[in-house]
Order: structure tokens, then sequence, then C-alpha cells
């Protein structure tokens, strides 16, 4: 069954009196369990597709069914449910809450779930643990390397269980040896049954996925299957 | 209802990390508050024991005396005018006695300023009030311990006096005042009376409490100075009904005994309670209007500040307003945590402008009997409150109503 199907998706942006046509006609159906990461050129509409697909965004016409519902009837206050409940984000610039510490960045989501104080530390703890962060529980971003605050983000976006993992170039602000280590980290994520879509514009980070799509001017370009590339395990828990 | 109190609780949890992470500007934003509500409260607080003292003040001197004077107490006559009148004499308060036919009791009026002692207690500038034996039915004295001076005593101007309770108080803390010999500017008076407590604070030395009260005859004898000053003449009607008519007869007799024309305007003044009723609610709307204007002002200006901040940090907090919506807040969260924060630092610059209150009214009760009254304690925190959600409503509706993919572009 897919989890995202959309059809014909445009999206345009009104600049003053000029349109910016950022999506022009989009379809694309993503499956439980794929990896698929999105590719093409700055300003081909990555981010723009991303934000639809993650429900922030409405498109200006098309179709959007999300699990076999559609996304453009709903209201506000659904679509922040289904952010919440569906969809983990993981973002370039981390987007932690600076003076909090790891524990509570990660468990900000449950907050609006609505889960009680007590569950929901013990799942951000776990959260943390998973992607390796056991000794950093309590440190603020500012005491944390890139790649560990990356890594709190990424334990924000899993501590829901969602659906789909939407990343918008997440290795973008981190060294390529970091950025490994990412990869590896989404790789696990990956095995474990995740649904993971993924922006980039680096071949050898888009190489970690089983499924490419190219996007040129707001166009599918290509959609292909791809040869994965080999993943070295990297035991993420003792990795630092 | 379970959902209402959890978003409240995390909310609340969300605006204190938010408080607690710039203090310094927190701090500030509550300073108009807290000046507001520090006034507001400090205000009620003294205008009630200001008025409480007041009024008891007032109702010792009796509504239905009046006061021949020179001194006009409120008037528009010019100053240098009543400075050129004549003194009254006491010969001419025997003569106004003698004709006035309406008073229930007349009594002259003079007073210096004495140190009174006993043995190595001391006070200093008491009002000495001399008179005659009249003189208490002028007044609505009543004793705790022993009696007015008689008629003998007040013909004969013998050393007596009546001393107020605080006088009592501050002399004799541990004994019984009575028959005691007290010096008064340095002569002997033998205590006949002590007044039981008029608890007229407002009135200063001119409260009874801290008077006393000797035969008119003795001032002239012991002070001598004050044998050429003007003596005022306390006239007591038959209560209040008959004031106008008794004021009308004793406008008369003086212009009488003075030998006025009918073209002379009075070279005398008739005072009464009345005017100083009227005059202190003058003065109390006054200090009232002014008060409300500094508390409306500085609210208003501390709502503007706080209003400003909240905006400045809407700003600020762009980016994570936009996480906050991308991870699940819902519009209303977002509003709630903004408004929770001003009206949490609303209520916080409130409830400091309280405890300074309270501390200045402490400070004021050392003067004026007063205590803060729980109306005000809820005036205060009501109206840091309601400055705190209506400062905070713009900025939190424009925090909600974010688009989530501007806030998160936002740099
Ligand atoms: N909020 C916006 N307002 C106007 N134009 C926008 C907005 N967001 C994106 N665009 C435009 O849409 C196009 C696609 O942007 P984006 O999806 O961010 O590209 P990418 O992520 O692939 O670099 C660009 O031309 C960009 O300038
Ligand atoms: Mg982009």
């Amino acid at each position: 069954m897919n989890i995202i199907n959309i059809e014909h998706i445009t999206k345009i942006y009104k600049v003053g009196l000029e349109e910016v046509h950022a999506l022009r006609d989009v379809s694309l159906r993503i499956d439980k369990n794929e990896y698929v990461a999105i590719m093409g050129p700055s300003g081909s509409g990555k981010s723009t597709l991303m934000n639809m697909l993650g429900c922030l965004d409405t498109p200006t016409s098309g179709k959007y069914e999300f699990k076999g519902v559609s996304v453009s009837e709903m209201t506000d206050n659904e679509l922040a449910k289904i952010r919440n409940k569906e969809i983990g984000f993981v973002f370039q610039t981390f987007n932690l809450l600076a003076r909090s510490d790891a524990v509570h960045n990660v468990e900000l989501p449950l907050i609006y779930a609505g889960i009680p104080t007590a569950e929901r530390r013990e799942r951000a703890i776990q959260a943390l643990i998973d992607v390796g962060l056991k000794d950093r529980l309590h440190h603020k971003p500012n005491e944390l390397s890139g790649g560990q605050r990356q890594r709190v983000a990424i334990a924000r976006a899993l501590v829901t269980n969602p659906s789909i993992i939407l990343a918008d170039e997440p290795t973008g602000n981190l060294d390529s040896k970091t950025g490994e280590e990412i990869m590896g980290l989404f790789h696990e994520i990956h095995e474990k049954g995740n649904t993971i879509i993924l922006v980039t514009h680096e071949e050898y980070i888009a190489e970690h996925a089983a499924r490419i799509v190219r996007l040129k001017d707001g166009l599918i370009e290509s959609d292909e299957r791809v040869e994965r590339r080999y993943i070295p395990k990297i035991k993420t828990t003792v990795a630092q | 209802m379970r959902i209402i109190l959890f978003e409240f609780k995390e909310g609340m949890m969300i605006a204190l990390r938010a408080i607690a992470s710039n203090k310094i500007r927190a701090m500030l934003t509550m300073l108009g508050i807290f000046i507001g509500v520090t006034v507001v409260v400090t205000m009620s607080t003294a205008i009630k024991g200001i008025d409480n003292s007041f009024q008891q003040g007032i109702s010792s001197l009796g509504s239905d005396v009046l006061y021949i004077d020179k001194w006009a107490w409120f008037s528009n006559v010019e100053w240098w005018k009543m400075r050129n009148r004549r003194n009254i004499t006491m010969d001419e308060f025997e003569k106004f006695k003698n004709l006035a036919k309406l008073p229930v009791a007349v009594a002259p009026v003079i007073n210096t300023v004495q140190t009174v002692k006993y043995q190595e207690r001391r006070v200093e500038n008491v009002f000495i009030n001399g008179s005659n034996a009249d003189y208490v039915k002028t007044t609505n004295f009543s004793f705790s311990e022993g009696r007015f001076y008689s008629e003998i005593e007040s013909s004969g101007s013998r050393q007596v006096a009546v001393i107020g309770s605080e006088i009592a108080k501050k002399l004799f803390p541990n004994i019984s005042a009575l028959d005691k010999t007290i010096k008064i500017g340095g002569e002997n008076f033998r205590i006949v009376g002590v007044l039981a407590e008029q608890g007229s604070f407002i009135l200063g030395p001119w409260n009874p409490d801290n008077q006393i009260y000797v035969p008119i005859g003795t001032i002239f004898k012991n002070f001598a100075s004050n044998r050429w000053r003007s003596i005022t003449i306390n006239v007591r009607a038959a209560g209040p009904a008959m004031v106008e008519e008794t004021k009308a007869e004793a406008e008369g007799i003086m212009r009488k005994v003075r030998g006025l024309s009918y073209d002379q305007e009075n070279d005398f003044s008739i005072n009464q309670q009345e005017g100083l009723q009227e005059n202190y609610n003058s003065v109390v709307g006054v200090i009232q209007i002014a008060g409300l204007f500094i508390t409306g002002l500085s609210l208003f200006v501390g709502a503007i500040g706080i209003m400003n901040i909240m905006f400045v940090s809407v700003k600020e907090r762009t980016k994570e307003i936009g996480l906050r919506k991308a991870i699940g807040a819902k519009r209303r969260t977002i509003l709630a945590q903004f408004l929770l924060e001003s009206s949490v630092i609303c209520l916080v610059g409130g409830l400091a402008g309280l405890i300074a209150a309270v501390i200045l009214s402490m400070l004021i009760n050392q003067f004026i009997p007063t205590s803060i009254q729980i109306g005000s304690v809820i005036l205060g925190i009501g109206i840091s409150l309601i400055t705190g959600i209506v400062s905070g409503i713009a900025p939190a509706y424009t925090a909600a109503k974010m688009d989530p993919v501007e806030a998160l572009r936002y740099e």
C-alpha cells in the first residue's frame, strides 16, 4: 500500500506581479519502507515538494492523498495533527531549541501529541539512546557537535513513530565524514522498516537510497530504482 | 477538559522556559506593570487610611460648632486683609457671651506650643489649649480618668490641666496620670483629667489626643506673649438644625460688639467643620484623579512595552514557531504559549508590585493607621492579568497565524 500518492501537483508562488512555478506537474507514489532520494539543482523545487509531502504546505492544484486520505481538504488543525503523528522532519539547519537540552528537544512533538510527562521523557531518552546519544541527554545544542545535533533532530523525528521521515538536505551543514555517519544512521532506520524521503544534491549521498527522483524546473526528470551503494555497518550507538 | 488542562500546563511550562531564558528582558518588561500596581494599591490603601482618620477626626470636632476667628479657614479673602483685621480679645468674648442667646456653649480659645515634662519624660511641641469650663461642651470629649477643669478653676486661673490620651501614654506609660504634677513650659500644672482616645490622626498636633487643656487665664499668666494674640470663640449651636440661625446671630453680635457700621464688611470669620469636609473632599478628589492618571499612564506605557517586547520576541523566534508548527503545534497552542508568556510576565510584575505596596503600606501605617484592602489586592492582580492578555493578544495572534514554511525559511 502506498503512503504517499500525489497526482499532477503544481505550486505557484506569487512574488509581486510575477508568478514562480516551483512545481509544474509532479506525480509520485511512495510505498511503505521505501528509501527515496530527491535530487536536482538548486531552485528545482525539491524543498517545495518536501513541504508539500510533509503537509506543511498545500498545492496550488493537484491531488495529494496521504494514506488514502485527501490532504487538500484538511483544516489547519488536521494538518498539524498529521504532521505530529505521521511525519518526522529532519532539517538541514537542525532547528533545535537553543536553550533546551537534548531530552526536551526530542520530547517536544510528544508534548503536542498530548503524551503525559513521564512517558514522553522515557520515550525521548530511548530515542536518544537509539541514535547513539546516551551520554548527551542533558546537553544543550551549543554543547554538541553538528553531527550530534543532527542526531538529536533525527531522534526528535523518530520519537513519535511516524509513517515517513522527511529529511531536507540533512547532511548539508555537515562535513563529509559526519555526513556519512548520519547516512549510516538513516540506513539503520530504514532497515528497521521506516520510510525515508531524503533531499540532497550530492550523488554520493543519494547513492544510499534505493530510488532516486530527479527534479528540474519543477518537473520530474527521472524516477528510477538504483543499485544501493555498499554501506559499512556503523554501530551508531558507539560512533560519535 | 483534561486536554485543556494539559495544554494549559504545557503552555505554561513553555512560557516559563521562555521567560527564564531571558530574565533581564522579562524584568524590564515587568517594570511598567510593577509601578502601576504599586501605585494603585498603595494609593487606595493610603486614601482609605486618610479617609478613616479624617472622618474620625472631623466627628470629634462636632458638626454643630462654629469657630469665630480672625482667620478664615477657607475663603477667597486676601491674606493681607485678614492679617490687618483686629484681634479678637477676651473682652469681646465676654460681651459676645452676654449677648448670645442661641448657643448652648461659648468658649474662648487660645493655643500655645510648649514642652511638657514629667520627671525624666518629656514631650516637645505640645499644643496647649487654653479655654474655660464651657469648652468641653463645644467638643465630644469623653474621659478615661478624672474630669474637665471646673468653672471655679478656670475663672480662678488655677494651674490645672486635662491631657490627651497620647500625652498620657508618653508621660505616664505605666501609672495613672491623675493628680500628678507636670511641667508645661516650666510651670507646674496638676492633672485633673485624662481624655479617652479620640483617634483623629489626620489632625496631627490638632488631634485632641496630642493636646493639653488648661484654663485660658493660665496661658496669659504664664506665657505672657499670648496676651496680644487673637483668640478664637467656639460656639456650639443647639444641634445641627440650629447652626444657620446661631451663625446669623453670632455674626450680628460680633458686628455689634465691634461697632461695625452697615457698609463695613466683617473683620472676622465664622468657620465650620463643613468647610473642612468640602475642602477635604476636593483634595482627596484631586489626589484620586492624579493617582488614577499616574496608574493609567504607567499601565498604558507598561502594556505598550510588553506588546513591543512580545512582538520582538515573536519575530526573534519565528524559526522556533515554524519548527513547533512543523512538529505538530496547532494555532491555538502557539497562541496560548505567547499569551501565557505575557500574562505570566505581567502577573509576576503585578505580584512584585503588590509586595512593594505591602511594604509601602507598612511605612504609611507609621503615620496613618491603615492596611491593604483585599479589594485592592484583587484589583492589582486583575489589572496585571488583563494587561498581560490585552498586550499579548496581538503578538500571540501574529505568531499563531504564521505560515510554517515561511517561518522555517526565516533567517
Ligand atoms: N515562499 C516562496 N515565495 C516565492 N518563491 C518561492 C518560495 N519558496 C520557493 N520559491 C521559489 O520556488 C522555486 C523552488 O524553490 P525550492 O523548492 O526551495 O528549491 P530547492 O529546494 O530545490 O532549492 C525557487 O525558484 C524559489 O525561488
Ligand atoms: Mg531546498
